[in-house]
């Protein structure tokens, strides 16, 4: 017994599998940012004073953050084509080098919040900390779900490019379809905390 | 105050010394029936099991689209139920601000909160990974020439309930995670400046909104609502059909006021809300999208009464289930309407009301539909049909007490009688014309249980002892039936089936039998 579609596209729909089920879970994620993100708007709203993210945060630390996650959205399509143009070593760099750019921005992302934490701000101390806290972190746990995937595909995940290239590949594009949306939603928390 | 008969004596003396609750328990008992029954009950069975079971079966799939994300959301579903009932043994119990657990009190309760959003978390997840996958299946999975116009009833409720899973859930998630963090970070998210508990001023940072909660929460929990009916109407349909052994009235109305309704659950959530003060222009709106949504579910469920019509019915258990079905579901749904509407709202409000308008909804509407499909489905997962005898006593007496259980319902809701009252409201004034309903209702609920005692034991007996069924156990169209045997194998189908005609073909003339399955070739005759 076979499940159709796993690695070609149906006819009708012209997706496989994976690639529309990542794209109904992107969906789901957008209601649950989006639920974050009008919350965050109801209470900014409602409250009689709120500090400017730049009295707070490090902007500085943000914009490099900014470019890394921007700079790993790049080497994850590289992967992909590169997989397309069937250069798998190439592609496996490209993994290790996005995989190395997350880690770089949980690093930055360490460094802030060990400094909020050495200042006593946490995430009791006010409600625009508390918010900040909560976003960045269910976005840094959204980092580190990428990274786990990526660390699956790049080793011992690696072994299918071999006996299924087409199911590999399709693997890295939906990881890659994910990824680019955790990049998005950086590019959307970066001025709403920070700049706003 | 009497303590409770029989089982009084079995609770511990923490809970209820000499056999009468303590408020505690009692809030403790309340909250976690709502949680329990609806994420842990309905959603499970009516989705994860009969979706799971039926729904490839009727498309012609040989399992789901994603078997490990299935598994996965078993799983989460599983550690979530563990997580669920391991509170009852937490210093200070489970969870008891309700199962809406409303801010601050939510927030102040006992610990038996936090278990309870972490178990509500791993739910939403599982819930999550189940309905991408049923939406996958139903999309990519569908056997050749089985277009979305020939789908039976079922799939496409199933189909709009399960993105309605998809895009309603995220929102509680988000709702859980924050009320996390102010119970365990000490935020303040839901928690106003300047809060005093017992007295006392709570010392947050304050500037939360306890609106904020609500709204979150019903965003979630009114397109539940029609998780919890939408496939319950299609188990409906499908018995239904089989039974009047002749087409669906009204397919295509059926079809398009299910996807109509999915669009609407998602406007019409603070008509929970009406008094709390959010103003009346959104009460207004709200409750106009209210009226609006009450619609589709008429033509849905007038839809079905019309097929009846001229029907030569037959009279099996899961019929009679379905049968009962729609005038409980009318009730439920007419009794609605007072409620949706914010100047009757503000009588009825946390009445008891509430409570029986929507236990219409989900227990002779609901439960019925499901012990309709399990009726209806046993010879095709087992092999044999479930016992005639027993289960029509199990119907009659169900039928009987669950109306003398929720009925009074109404009458106390319109007497002012509130909810949530631990000792069913004795010591109150305002209670006390309509108290003495609590007997009868109190007694029917025994006996109801006492009835579902015929079904577990026919469930069982059955499985090892009940009548032979032949693979299309019923002489039903759809393909589960048609094309699969009972109980299918592993890949459901010997070989892939392949779809030729539209759902309900019963009775159509010149065929020789009074059914034509879906995957039957066309002749020369249909032509």
């Amino acid at each position: 017994m076979d499940i159709p579609y796993t690695v070609t596209a149906r006819p009708d729909t012209g997706l496989y599998n994976g690639k529309l089920g990542i794209w109904l879970f992107l969906a789901s994620e957008v209601m649950l940012f989006g639920a974050l993100f009008s919350s965050y708007l109801l209470l900014r709203v409602g409250a009689e004073v709120w500090p400017r993210g730049e009295t707070i945060l490090n902007i500085p630390m943000a914009f490099l953050n900014t470019v890394i996650l921007i700079s790993s959205s790049v080497t994850m399509v590289l992967a992909w084509a590169s997989l397309k143009m069937n250069q798998f070593q190439k592609a496996r760099w490209c993994l290790i080098g996005t995989f190395l750019l997350a880690s770089g921005f949980l690093v930055v992302k360490f460094f802030e919040y060990s400094e909020k934490f050495a200042h006593g701000l946490a995430p009791k101390t006010n409600t625009f900390l508390a918010i900040y806290f909560t976003l960045t972190g269910l976005h840094g746990l959204h980092v580190v779900g990428g990274m786990v995937v990526m660390a699956f595909l790049f080793g011992p995940g690696a072994k299918m490019w071999r006996v299924a290239p087409e199911r590999y590949t399709n693997r890295v594009e939906i990881t890659g379809l994910y990824w680019h949306f955790v990049d998005l939603v950086w590019i959307f928390l970066f001025p709403v905390l920070y700049l706003l | 105050m009497q303590p409770i008969p029989i089982i009084g004596a079995y609770l511990s003396a923490a809970n209820a010394p000499g056999g009468v609750m303590l408020p505690e328990f009692y809030n403790q008992l309340g909250a976690m029936h709502g949680t329990i029954m609806v994420f842990m009950g309905v959603v499970p069975l009516a989705v994860g099991g009969f979706g799971n079971f039926v729904m490839p079966l009727q498309i012609g799939a040989p399992d789901m689209a994603f078997p490990r994300i299935n598994m996965a959301s078993y799983w989460a579903y599983f550690v979530g139920g563990v997580v669920m009932l391991a509170s009852f043994f937490l210093p200070g119990g489970a969870a008891n601000s309700g199962w809406t657990s409303y801010v601050p009190l939510a927030v102040t309760a006992t610990v038996g909160q936090t278990w309870w959003l972490l178990g509500m978390v791993l739910l939403i997840t599982s819930s999550l990974l189940g309905s991408l996958n049923f939406i996958v299946t139903i999309f990519q999975l569908r056997a050749p020439g089985l277009t979305f116009m020939r789908l039976p009833i079922f799939v496409w409720l199933q189909l709009v309930t399960a993105y309605l899973l998809l895009l309603a859930f995220p929102p509680l998630e988000a709702a859980a995670v924050l009320q996390l963090m102010d119970r365990v970070a000490g935020t303040s998210f839901f928690l106003p400046s300047g809060l005093v508990v017992s007295g006392q001023i709570l010392g947050n940072s304050g500037g939360g909104n306890p609106l904020l909660w609500q709204h979150l929460f019903w965003f979630l929990a009114h397109p539940e609502v029609y998780v919890l009916i939408l496939p319950a109407m299609g188990i409906v349909a499908e018995v239904l059909a089989n039974n009047i052994r002749k087409p669906l009235w009204g397919y295509k109305p059926v079809v398009y006021s299910a996807i109509f309704l999915g669009f609407m659950s998602f406007v019409v959530w603070a008509h929970h809300m009406f008094l709390t003060g959010m103003g009346t222009t959104m009460s207004a709106f709200f409750q106009t999208t209210t009226m609006i949504i009450s619609i589709p579910s008429v033509v849905i469920l007038t839809s079905l009464f019309l097929s009846l019509w001229g029907a030569s019915i037959r009279f099996t258990t899961p019929m009679l289930f379905a049968l009962a079905f729609l005038p409980m579901f009318g009730i439920g749904g007419l009794t609605g309407l007072p409620l949706g509407l914010a100047p009757t709202d503000i009588h009825l409000h946390d009445t008891y009301y509430v409570i029986g308008h929507f236990h219409y909804v989900v227990a002779p509407g609901t439960l019925f539909a499901l012990f309709a499909g399990i009726y209806y489905w046993f010879p095709k997962a087992t092999g044999r049909y479930m016992n005639e005898l027993l289960g029509k006593i199990h119907f009659w007496g169900s039928f009987v007490c669950i109306n003398i259980v929720f009925f009074p319902m109404f009458i106390q809701g319109l007497a002012g009688m509130n909810r949530r009252l631990y000792d069913g409201g004795i010591q109150y004034a305002h209670a006390q014309t309509a108290a003495k309903w609590n007997m009868p209702m109190g007694h029917a609920a025994f006996a109801l249980w006492a009835f579902q005692l015929f079904f577990i034991f026919n469930f069982f007996w059955s499985i090892k002892k009940g009548r032979r069924s032949p693979s299309n156990a019923w002489d039903a169209t759809t393909l589960e039936w048609a094309a699969a045997p009972s109980p299918p194998p592993h890949g459901n189908f010997p070989e892939p089936p392949v779809v030729y005609r539209e759902a309900y073909e019963y009775s159509v003339p010149g065929h020789p039998r009074d059914f034509t399955p879906q995957n039957e070739p066309e002749t020369k005759r249909d032509k």
